[in-house]
C-alpha cells in the first residue's frame, strides 16, 4: 500500500489533478510524453471568455507543479507497463534520453543559437522552425534542452561514423559551446519503477487532420490554416511575434473566415461535437479584430454552442464591439484565387437560402479535436476500455463520471470527453477527491 | 536597521512588455535611483531561469528589498514572494509593479509614453520598497468539519465524499426532503435511467452515514468566523444550533423559470412546462397525436441573455419519450441553436432525429405563436431555414425554460460574504482556473448554484469542491495573509467608526483599563483587528477619522512617499 498516485499527461487537467493530490498529501508521479509540462493550453494565445493570456495564468500552476515537494516530474517519459490493482499498481515508466544532463543544463540557450539543423517546430504547428537541440517554448518547464535524435546531425549519423573513428562524429557544436558541460551523448533510456495506489489519465487531445476534408484545401491552398495554427500566429511568443500575418506572403489579411465543425458533427469524420470550437472561434475572431480594428471576421457555423458562464455575453460582444459576422452555413468548398492569392469560400447562407462565395485574406479551419496519438497504446498498457472514438470509456457516466473500466484508474480533461478548460479543471480536482475517498487512501494518507 | 539595498528586476514578458516598453532603458533608469544596488532585465522573470537569477542576485548583492516590474500580482505575486523567501528574505520586503497591464498593453500604440510611465512606476515602487518592513504570517487551526448548504444532487454528493474522506459534515436543507430538482425528474439524459435510481441511493448514503448530520428543514441564519473556524447558526424550526466548521460548501442549486405570460402558459391548459410534462409522464400513458416543444423560452432574450446549457437535452429527452409512446405523433422541437456539446449529447440529438422528432429553427425576431380556442391547437412559426411560415399541430405545447438563480442567492451571498455574478448565480474566484472556489478562503461552490449544469457536471463539481475543502482540513492549519489592518492604540479614540465598515466582521472594540490623563469616556475602548479574519481591504483605514487604523504594507507613510515621488516628476 502506497500513498502515491500516477498522473499521466501534464496539460492543465493533469497539472491541476497533481496539485490537488499533492496538497492533500499524496505523493504524485506526473508523467509527460513531451519534454515540457503545459500541454495544449500553453499553445493557446488567450482564453475565452475573459481573454486572459493562456500562458500567463497557466505558468504559476506549472511552476507549482515543478516545485511542489510531493510532485515528481517525469518529462519526456511514457508509461510502458502497469500491473496489479487499485491500492497497489506497479508501474514502469520509460524516460527517453534528452542527451542533455538536466542537472547541469542551465537553459541558457547558447547551444540552440549554434545548432545548424532546422526542423519544423511542432509547438508552432509547422509555422516556423526550431533547432535539433531545443526548448519547446519560452516558458517550458523544466527549462532544460532536449536533443531531437532524429534530426541531430551527430546522433542521426553516429552509427555510420563510429566504426571509423568513434571520437570524430560530425557537428557536435552544442557540446563545444555548452559551458555547463551538459551535453551527454551516452545518455540511455531509463526505466523507473513505482508503486501507486491510483492512476489518473489526462492525456488531452490532438487536432484532427484537417486535410482529410479535401474540399477545404488545407495543405493545398495557401492561407488556409487550422485554428491551432492561428493561435500560434497571434501569440506574442509565436512565429510572427504576435503579428497576424498570413503564411503564404507575410501579408496582413483584411478579412478572416472561420469555418466551424471541420471534421466534427460529421458522420464521415467524427460524429461528435468537439465542444469548444464555437467559443475559441469567437475568441480568435475577437483577437483578429483587436490586432486590426479594420479587419472583418466571419464565422461559418451550424449551431452556435455558447452555453458556459459568460459565453453568450462574449458572443454578443464579438458581434457588437468587434463586428464579427456569424453566418449559418457549412461551406461546401474552398478554392484559391490565383490573382490575389486569397482563398474563396463557397457556401449557402441557410438563413437566406442563397448560394454565395466570399473571398477572404485568410481561412481558419476549426478542426475537430480527437484523443491524443498513443491513446490506444496507453489504454492497452492500463487495460482500460476506450469508446469508439478513442475517448475513455465510462462505465458509470452519471454517478462516477471519472471512473474507467478498471477500478482505481480515473480520467479527466479532454481525453475523458470534449470539454473546455474550466470543466477540465473542475474534473481534475474532482478526480483528486475521488482518489482520496478510496479505501487505501484513507488507510494511508489519513492515518499519516 | 542596516543599509537598505534595493534590487530591481524588469521583465520583457517576451514581447508582451518588451515590444512596447524600452526595457533596457528602464533598467538603466532603475540603476540611477537611490538605494538601488542592482537592476536587471529578464526575458521572463517568472520562468525558472528568471527566478533563479532573482534569488542569486539577492545573495550576491546582499539585497534586502526586491522590486519586480512585470505583470499582475493576481497571478504572479506569490511566485516572486516565494522566490524571495527561498533566498532568505522576508516575503513582505517585496514590491510588485505592473508594467504590462498598466503600461505596455494599455499604451501599446505609444511606446515612449509607456516607457516614461513605467519609469515613474518603478520610481514609486523603489520609494515604497525603501519603507517596507518585514511581516509575520499568522497560523490558525482548521476544524475538520464541513458545512454543506443544500441537499440536492451536488450537496448530497459533497457530503458523502467528505464523509468517506474521513471528515464530519453538517448538511443543511431548507425543504422537507432531500434530493432537490433531480428527485422531481422522470428520467435522466443521456442514459435515460430513472432519476430515482440515481438520487435515492445517495440520499440513503447520507442518511446512513454517522459522520453526516442532516439539518432539515433548516436554514443557515448567521455565519461568523473565518477559514478554518467558521461559526454557523442553523435554525431547524425553533431550534437554533451553533456549529463550528472549518469549511463551507454552497450547493444551493437553482430554480426553473416559470413561463408566466409566455406562449399561452396559464391560458391554455395544454401548454406545459418540462417539469409538468415529466410529472405527467410519470403517472399517465400520455397519448397524443402531436406535440410541440419550444426551446429558449425566457432564455437568450435581452432580459435573460444567457444559455441555460441543459435545456436542449431536456427537450430531446422528452420529445423522444413522447415519440416512443406515440409512434405516429408529429413531434416538433422549435429551437434557436441545438446546444448538444460533446459525444453523448450529440448522439442523443441524432437519435431523436432518427426516432422521427422534427427540428425547426426559429428566430428571436419572429417567435412562434400559439393559436387555439379553449385549448392550444397549433403553433405558427417562421421556419428560418426554409424561409417560410409553418403551421404545426399542437395537442401539447411544452415550454423549455432556463434554470434561474435560486431565490435565496442574495441572502446567502450576504450571509457568507461571497459575490454573485452574471444573472445572479454565484461568482467563483476565477472563471477559468478556479471554478469551484470563492475569493473568500474556505468557502466553495458547486452545482447549479454556480451556473446551469447537468447531473454529471454537478457531481463532478461537488467532488472538486470537496477536494478544495479537504486540502484545508487535511492540512489542519492555514497561514493567513500578513497584509492586514491594525489600530494604533495611542491614536484610537474608541469611536467605533471602523467596526461597521469592515465587510469581514474582523474588528471589535475592547475595553481598556483607564490610564491617567485620559479625558474622554469613549477612550475606555479601543479597536482591535482579528488578523486571521482581516482580508486587508483597507476600508477601515479609509474610515478612521484619527489615522489610527493602518494597513501593513500600505501605511500612510508609504503611500504618501509614493505620491510624492509620482508628482515630483
Amino acid at each position: 500500500m502506497s500513498p502515491a498516485v500516477l498522473v499521466v499527461g501534464a496539460g492543465i487537467a493533469g497539472i491541476q489533478a497533481s496539485i490537488d493530490l499533492a496538497r492533500m498529501g499524496f505523493e504524485v508521479y506526473l508523467v509527460e510524453r513531451t519534454p515540457s509540462i503545459g500541454g495544449r493550453m500553453a499553445q493557446l494565445d488567450k482564453t475565452f471568455p475573459t481573454n486572459d493570456c493562456a500562458i500567463c495564468i497557466l505558468a504559476p500552476k506549472m511552476s507549482e507543479c515543478a516545485t511542489h515537494e510531493n510532485i515528481h516530474l517525469l518529462t519526456y517519459s511514457e508509461v510502458i507497463l502497469v500491473e496489479g490493482r487499485a491500492g497497489s499498481f506497479r508501474a514502469r515508466v520509460l524516460r527517453r534520453p534528452r542527451y542533455v544532463n538536466i542537472d547541469r543544463c542551465t537553459g541558457c540557450g547558447e547551444c540552440v543559437e549554434r545548432c545548424p539543423r532546422e526542423v519544423d517546430d511542432e509547438f508552432n504547428f509547422g509555422l516556423s522552425h526550431r533547432r535539433a537541440i531545443y526548448l519547446p517554448f519560452p516558458q517550458a518547464l523544466p527549462r532544460k534542452m532536449t536533443i531531437d535524435p532524429d534530426h541531430c546531425i551527430y546522433l542521426s549519423n553516429r552509427d555510420k561514423v563510429s566504426a571509423v573513428n568513434p571520437k570524430k562524429g560530425p557537428c557536435r557544436l552544442c557540446e563545444k559551446v555548452c559551458e555547463a558541460g551538459a551535453i551527454d551523448w551516452g545518455q540511455q533510456e531509463e526505466t523507473i519503477h513505482m508503486v501507486v495506489g491510483a492512476i489518473v489519465i489526462a492525456t488531452g487531445f490532438d487536432p484532427y487532420d484537417a486535410s482529410q476534408l479535401e474540399e477545404y484545401g488545407h495543405g493545398r491552398i495557401p492561407n488556409v490554416i487550422t485554428s491551432l495554427q492561428y493561435e500560434r500566429l497571434v501569440s506574442a511568443s509565436g512565429p510572427t511575434s504576435g503579428r497576424l500575418l498570413r503564411p503564404s506572403d507575410g501579408e496582413h489579411p483584411r478579412s478572416v473566415a472561420f469555418i466551424q465543425c471541420v471534421g466534427s458533427r460529421d458522420v464521415n469524420h467524427n460524429p461528435y461535437c468537439s465542444s469548444v470550437c464555437c467559443m475559441f472561434a469567437t475568441k480568435e475572431a475577437i483577437l483578429a479584430n483587436e490586432h486590426d480594428p479594420e479587419l472583418r471576421s466571419y464565422v461559418f457555423y451550424t449551431d452556435l454552442r455558447a452555453a458556459g458562464k459568460g459565453f453568450q455575453k462574449y458572443v454578443a460582444r464579438a458581434r457588437e464591439e468587434y463586428r464579427v459576422a456569424y453566418i449559418r452555413s457549412r461551406p461546401g468548398s474552398i478554392t484559391h484565387c490565383k490573382d490575389t492569392g486569397n482563398p474563396v469560400v463557397h457556401y449557402e447562407d441557410t438563413t437566406t437560402q442563397r448560394v454565395l462565395e466570399m473571398e477572404v485574406g485568410l481561412v481558419v479551419l476549426c478542426q475537430a479535436l480527437i484523443p491524443r496519438r498513443g491513446q490506444r497504446d496507453l489504454a492497452d498498457v492500463l487495460g482500460i476500455e476506450l469508446d469508439e472514438h478513442g475517448f475513455v470509456g465510462l462505465p458509470s457516466p452519471m454517478r462516477r463520471p471519472w471512473d474507467t473500466s478498471v477500478s482505481g484508474i480515473f480520467a479527466c480533461g479532454y481525453c475523458h470527453s470534449p470539454q473546455d478548460i474550466p470543466d477540465s479543471v473542475a474534473q481534475a480536482s474532482a478526480v483528486a477527491a475521488r482518489v482520496a475517498e478510496m479505501d487505501w487512501a484513507r488507510a494511508t494518507v489519513r492515518a499519516g | 536597521m542596516g543599509e537598505i539595498r534595493v534590487g530591481v528586476f524588469v521583465c520583457h514578458c517576451g514581447t508582451n512588455i518588451g515590444a512596447v516598453v524600452d526595457v533596457p532603458e528602464l533598467v538603466t533608469h532603475a540603476r540611477t535611483l537611490p538605494h538601488v544596488f542592482h537592476a536587471e532585465a529578464n526575458a521572463y522573470s517568472c520562468s525558472e531561469e528568471g527566478l533563479s537569477s532573482l534569488k542569486q542576485a539577492i545573495l550576491e548583492h546582499r539585497l534586502n528589498r526586491v522590486v519586480v516590474a512585470s505583470c499582475t500580482p493576481r497571478t504572479h505575486e506569490p511566485l516572486f514572494k516565494n522566490a524571495c523567501a527561498e533566498a532568505g528574505l522576508n516575503r513582505y520586503l517585496f514590491e510588485f509593479i505592473n508594467i504590462r497591464e498598466h503600461c505596455s498593453w494599455i499604451h501599446s500604440q505609444t511606446s515612449q509614453a509607456a516607457t516614461e510611465k513605467a519609469k515613474r512606476l518603478v520610481r514609486m515602487g523603489v520609494a515604497k520598497a525603501f519603507l517596507l518592513e518585514p511581516q509575520e504570517e499568522t497560523e490558525s487551526a482548521v476544524i475538520p468539519v464541513a458545512l454543506v448548504i443544500g441537499g440536492g444532487i451536488a450537496g448530497l454528493t459533497a457530503a458523502v465524499n467528505l464523509a468517506r474522506q474521513g471528515f464530519r459534515v453538517h448538511l443543511v436543507e431548507k425543504a422537507e426532503r432531500l434530493g432537490g430538482v433531480v428527485a422531481q425528474l422522470h428520467r435522466l439524459c443521456p442514459t435515460d435511467e430513472d432519476a430515482s435510481d440515481l438520487i435515492e441511493p445517495i440520499i440513503r448514503a447520507v442518511q446512513d452515514d454517522r459522520a453526516i448530520t442532516v439539518h432539515m428543514p433548516a436554514t443557515v441564519q448567521e455565519v461568523g468566523g473565518y477559514v478554518g473556524s467558521f461559526r454557523a447558526t442553523v435554525a431547524t424550526g425553533d431550534d437554533r444550533r451553533t456549529l463550528d466548521v472549518g469549511t463551507i460548501i454552497v450547493a444551493t442549486g437553482a430554480d426553473v423559470l416559470l413561463p408566466i405570460g409566455l406562449y399561452g402558459y396559464g391560458r391554455f391548459p395544454n401548454v406545459l412546462t418540462q417539469s409538468e410534462l415529466e410529472a405527467r409522464l410519470e403517472t399517465e400513458a400520455l397519448r397524443v397525436g402531436s406535440a410541440v416543444f419550444i426551446n429558449c423560452v425566457g432564455a437568450r432574450t435581452p432580459e435573460r441573455p444567457y444559455c441555460s446549457r441543459v435545456c436542449c437535452m431536456t427537450s430531446l429527452k422528452n420529445a423522444a419519450e413522447l415519440r416512443r409512446r406515440n409512434p405516429d405523433a408529429r413531434v416538433y422541437v422549435l429551437h434557436r441553436d441545438m446546444v448538444t456539446c460533446g459525444i453523448e449529447f450529440e448522439r442523443y440529438y441524432r437519435r431523436a432525429m432518427q426516432m422521427g422528432v422534427r427540428f425547426l429553427r426559429y428566430d428571436l425576431d419572429r417567435p412562434p405563436q400559439i393559436v387555439g380556442g379553449d385549448d392550444a391547437e397549433a403553433t405558427i412559426v417562421w421556419d428560418a431555414l426554409r424561409g417560410r411560415e409553418a403551421r404545426v399541430p399542437s395537442e401539447l405545447v411544452v415550454l423549455t425554460t432556463p434554470l434561474i438563480p435560486g431565490l435565496d442567492n442574495q441572502s446567502t451571498s450576504h450571509l457568507l460574504k461571497v459575490p454573485l455574478g452574471e444573472a445572479g448565480f454565484f461568482l467563483e474566484a476565477h472563471i477559468k482556473l478556479r471554478p469551484v472556489e470563492f475569493a473568500t478562503d474556505g468557502v466553495f461552490v458547486c452545482g447549479t448554484a454556480r451556473w446551469p449544469a447537468d447531473v454529471a457536471e454537478s457531481i463532478s463539481q461537488a467532488y472538486a469542491a470537496c477536494s478544495k475543502a479537504a486540502i484545508l482540513m487535511q492540512a489542519g492549519s492555514v497561514t493567513a495573509e500578513a497584509i492586514t489592518a491594525f489600530s494604533d492604540p495611542d491614536r484610537c479614540t474608541g469611536c467605533g467608526t471602523c467596526v461597521p465598515t469592515c465587510p469581514y466582521n474582523a474588528i471589535e472594540l475592547h475595553h481598556r483599563s483607564p490610564t491617567p490623563g485620559m479625558a474622554c469616556s469613549t477612550m475606555l475602548q479601543v479597536a482591535g483587528v482579528n488578523p486571521v479574519q482581516c482580508k486587508g481591504c483597507g476600508s477601515c483605514v479609509a474610515a478612521c477619522p484619527n489615522g489610527a487604523m493602518q494597513q501593513r504594507g500600505f501605511t500612510d507613510q508609504q503611500m504618501l512617499r509614493m505620491l510624492e515621488v509620482c508628482v515630483s516628476g
